[in-house]
């Protein structure tokens, strides 16, 4: 018996929540939970957790696109029979994790995977680029200022090096999000890949009737950029909603709202790059990733401008930093005008602050370092 | 029945060495053909360099407000197989370990009823399977709660699928079982994820330590992260190890192997960086003040054969973070320094905290603003109160650099009823 879209209610069962995580957990894993001792990465993308009874689980990390078929997962559940007793594991940032109980079942386990070419890059772990958390883009999301697995494989392509190794003075969390609503948070990355428009949005007049709420289009402006107005169509005259272009800040929120309101524009969209963040409370306190680069052209199908300027960032910071030191540290203690010159990023008045708060981020001292930006002032 | 198109923008995306999505929808086209109309329009986007999915698309299955995304292409007459292009949420367990049976079982659902392209996972935690049309949501259904027990996650202005680290499974670190918290809040809470009433969304994420793994302190409403309230435990013999660059010893359990770093320097890459300089050495002795310790992680990220979190373990509780839309991105805002996290009592400290936030916020938010938009349209003291929790020094980085106080009447003596003829007497015009 299946649905019965006759007595749609009959039978229905709701409300059971998720599959219960303990009918998942490994046999070692179940036995040891809660008994950990310590870890140590062996290799890239190899781990070792050691419990107090001295039993050990081996892990090999894998990146993935995130964006995968049937057939890939099926993929890894043939992998993760052969090896790992049938159970499997995926990380918070789309990595996938195989688990052994014993030091010898690493190796076999890492030739099945390399068996499968380049699908299942092993990494991700320590002083490394581990695989970038992204949104859907074009391929499945309504208001995207850019795409998401496009430019991350381009990014991950460029950066695969540091994936798969360990040579960096900490870790750096690389995240995408395809608009500013960013239902995958970018706000806290080491370098965050930010989709912008930079055109305030049309009126659909003749759409407008059917399928928008004005008050709420008009209340979901933060600047008030969104007023009530008439326009005339087909001989009648209707209630919509005009837009001030100078109070526009491009956010989309009343797209959001309104769907006659479309900001999307081949040549308006693109990526802003912030960088700095960090989430762990470690050394410092949580950061929000900053504004560095306000744009970058959608440049598809690889993005080069976008892939050129996180390399620049990275590898400026990877020479120049302190062990541990995440790139949002290495960024304040050497000073952003020193961040600036380092990467030779162009500073513009656009990464100044006149937002809400902005005065916050302004400096209001005489401690500064003299960099290029100063030189008409002292050459 | 959907067929192949050329994608010339796409195919370059099939280089390089990180695997490639488009490789991997190419051929799971060859099984499920609906799988050229994704490439085909995606490579439209490519070439126009807009998207091309149309603005919104109420769509679900009967009783839920919530879990299933309507999704509807602007141009159905080129690719008629992504004319729907729904998404189901499928709620994820917690700490996202898997049986191959259950994934098997979930990829032949997802084949039979869908487009069989997934995200394994989702941005808040949930498995997302992208891509079926309107009449396949309800047998969808069907067989997901009747053959496999499983339900969907939650979308709209409800409590979102809640996740976690990996927590005590397998993290020495974690300071409560973050999967069974995660677990129990999230069976105990089914009527809130899948029936919209809140103001807006509504996220617990629950991370087992400071290092905060699932960034609860970044993309949760309600964030839970482990700590404890007693001393950083000391294994001296392992510190010697480290200070004598052992080779099984390796700082930060091997991270940073890639590179020589030079040797091992206790002082500068652990007393040095310690944010509140609370370590010494005395002699071969490592020495801690705990009580001037605010528990950041960082010596034991370094030394973890040396160092563990105590054994009064718990959690902090910050409430309130929000990506930038609208006014600006917030973390969390420390709340509630230390609970206990217990299955004990099935968790109730937590729940009592959690309710009577959505009490407050269910009544005074408003349409589509974040419980951390309203604690600051209302203010922290204003919030406190309603949380019945006493003002501490810990809710805030410093104090007030204004005097701006909003005194209430009955903080003042006499009061502010005051009358001006006999101000007058005193003090003429």
């Amino acid at each position: 018996m299946g649905y019965d879209p006759k007595n749609p209610m009959e039978g229905r069962l709701t409300d059971l929540g998720p599959h219960y995580f303990g009918d998942f957990l490994p046999p070692v894993i179940k036995e040891n939970k809660g008994k950990w001792l310590y870890h140590e990465i062996l290799e890239p993308g190899v781990l070792v957790h050691v419990a107090d009874s001295g039993a050990k689980v081996f892990t090999v990390r894998c990146g993935s696109p995130r964006l995968v078929t049937v057939n890939y997962v099926r993929d890894i559940c043939d992998i993760a029979d052969k090896h790992c007793d049938g159970f499997v594991r995926f990380t918070t940032r789309n990595n996938i994790e195989f688990m052994v109980d014993a030091e010898e079942k690493v190796a076999p386990l890492k030739e099945t995977i390399k068996s499968y070419g380049n699908k299942f890059p092993i990494g991700g772990t320590g002083a490394c680029v581990t695989n970038i958390v992204h949104t859907q883009g074009w391929i499945h999301c309504h208001t995207p200022a850019t795409d998401a697995s496009g430019p991350v494989k381009a990014v991950m392509d460029d950066l695969f090096d540091y994936f798969g190794s360990m040579t960096l003075p900490a870790q750096v969390r690389i995240a995408l999000a395809c608009c500013l609503n960013m239902c995958g948070a970018v706000h806290a990355s080491d370098i965050a890949i930010l989709g912008v428009h930079r055109k305030p949005p049309m009126i659909d007049h003749e759409r407008i009737t059917g399928v928008c709420e004005l008050p709420l289009a008009i209340a979901s402006c933060p600047l008030g950029a969104v007023r009530p107005a008439k326009a005339t169509v087909k001989g009648e005259e209707i209630r919509t909603v005009t837009v001030n272009a100078e109070r526009c800040m491009f956010c989309g929120n009343c797209y959001t709202m309104c769907p006659a309101m479309p900001l999307s524009d081949p040549e308006g969209d693109g990526i802003a790059i912030l960088v700095g963040g960090k989430v762990s409370n470690s050394k410092s306190a949580p950061k929000f990733s900053k504004l560095v680069v306000p744009f970058l052209p959608n440049n598809t199908p690889r993005w080069p401008e976008t892939v050129a300027c996180v390399r620049q960032i990275l590898e400026v910071y990877a020479k120049d930093a302190r062990k541990y030191e995440r790139l949002g540290e290495w960024a304040e203690r050497i000073g952003w005008e020193k961040f600036f010159e380092k990467t030779g990023l162009p500073f513009t008045e656009k990464s100044i602050d006149d937002y809400r708060l902005a005065y916050t981020t302004w400096r209001t001292s005489t401690l500064f370092k003299y960099t290029t930006h100063t030189d008409s002032y002292t050459k | 029945m959907a067929k192949q198109h050329k994608t010339p923008l796409l195919d370059e995306l099939e280089k390089g060495p990180w695997p490639s999505f488009v490789t991997d929808l190419k051929q799971q086209a060859e099984t499920k053909p609906e799988c050229w109309d994704i490439l085909g329009q995606l490579e439209l986007s490519y070439k126009d360099r807009i998207t091309h999915w149309k603005h919104g698309g109420i769509v679900g299955v009967f009783g839920y407000g919530g879990g299933i995304v309507g999704r509807y292409s602007d141009v159905p007459d080129q690719f008629p197989g992504v004319e729907h292009f729904h998404t189901l949420r499928v709620a994820q367990p917690s700490g996202m370990y898997y049986s191959t049976e259950n994934l098997r079982a979930l990829m032949d659902l997802w084949e039979k009823y869908g487009s069989g392209v997934t995200n394994i996972h989702g941005s808040t935690g949930d498995m997302i399977f992208l891509g079926t049309r309107t009449e396949n949501l309800e047998p969808l259904f069907w067989d997901l709660t009747h053959n496999l027990g499983q339900d969907l996650g939650g979308s709209g202005s409800n409590l979102r699928t809640p996740s976690c680290c990996l927590g005590v499974s397998r993290c020495e670190w974690s300071c409560y079982d973050t999967q069974e918290v995660c677990h129990s809040l999230t069976m105990h809470y089914q009527d809130e994820i899948h029936r919209p009433a809140f103001p807006y969304k509504f996220k617990f994420k629950f991370s087992g330590c400071p290092n905060d793994c699932v960034a609860a302190i970044a993309r949760s409403d309600f964030a839970v992260i482990g700590t404890w309230k007693d001393k950083i435990r000391i294994d001296q013999a392992a510190v010697k190890k480290y200070i004598d660059n052992d080779p099984a010893y390796p700082s930060c359990g091997g991270a940073h192997k890639g590179r020589d770093w030079g040797k091992f320097d206790i002082r500068k890459e652990v007393l040095n960086l310690c944010p509140t300089r609370c370590m010494w050495m005395e002699g071969d002795e490592l020495k801690i003040d705990d009580a001037e310790c605010n528990r950041c992680m960082h010596c034991i990220n370094v030394m973890p054969r040396a160092l563990r979190p105590g054994v009064e373990k718990g959690a902090s509780i910050c409430i309130g973070a929000k990506a930038p839309i609208l006014d600006g991105a917030q973390f969390g805002t420390l709340i509630i320094p230390f609970v206990q996290v217990t299955k004990d009592n099935d968790f109730q400290d937590l729940i009592d905290v959690i309710e009577k936030v959505w009490d407050w916020w269910m009544e005074v938010g408003k349409n589509r603003e974040r419980v951390g938009e309203t604690m600051q349209r209302v203010g922290l003291p204003t919030f406190l109160s309603v949380m019945e929790i006493e003002p501490m020094p810990q809710h805030i980085q410093e104090p007030r650099s204004n005097p701006y106080v909003f005194w209430k009447e009955e903080e003042v003596p006499g009061g502010w009823e005051r009358d001006i003829v006999e101000f007058r007497k005193r003090h003429a015009a």
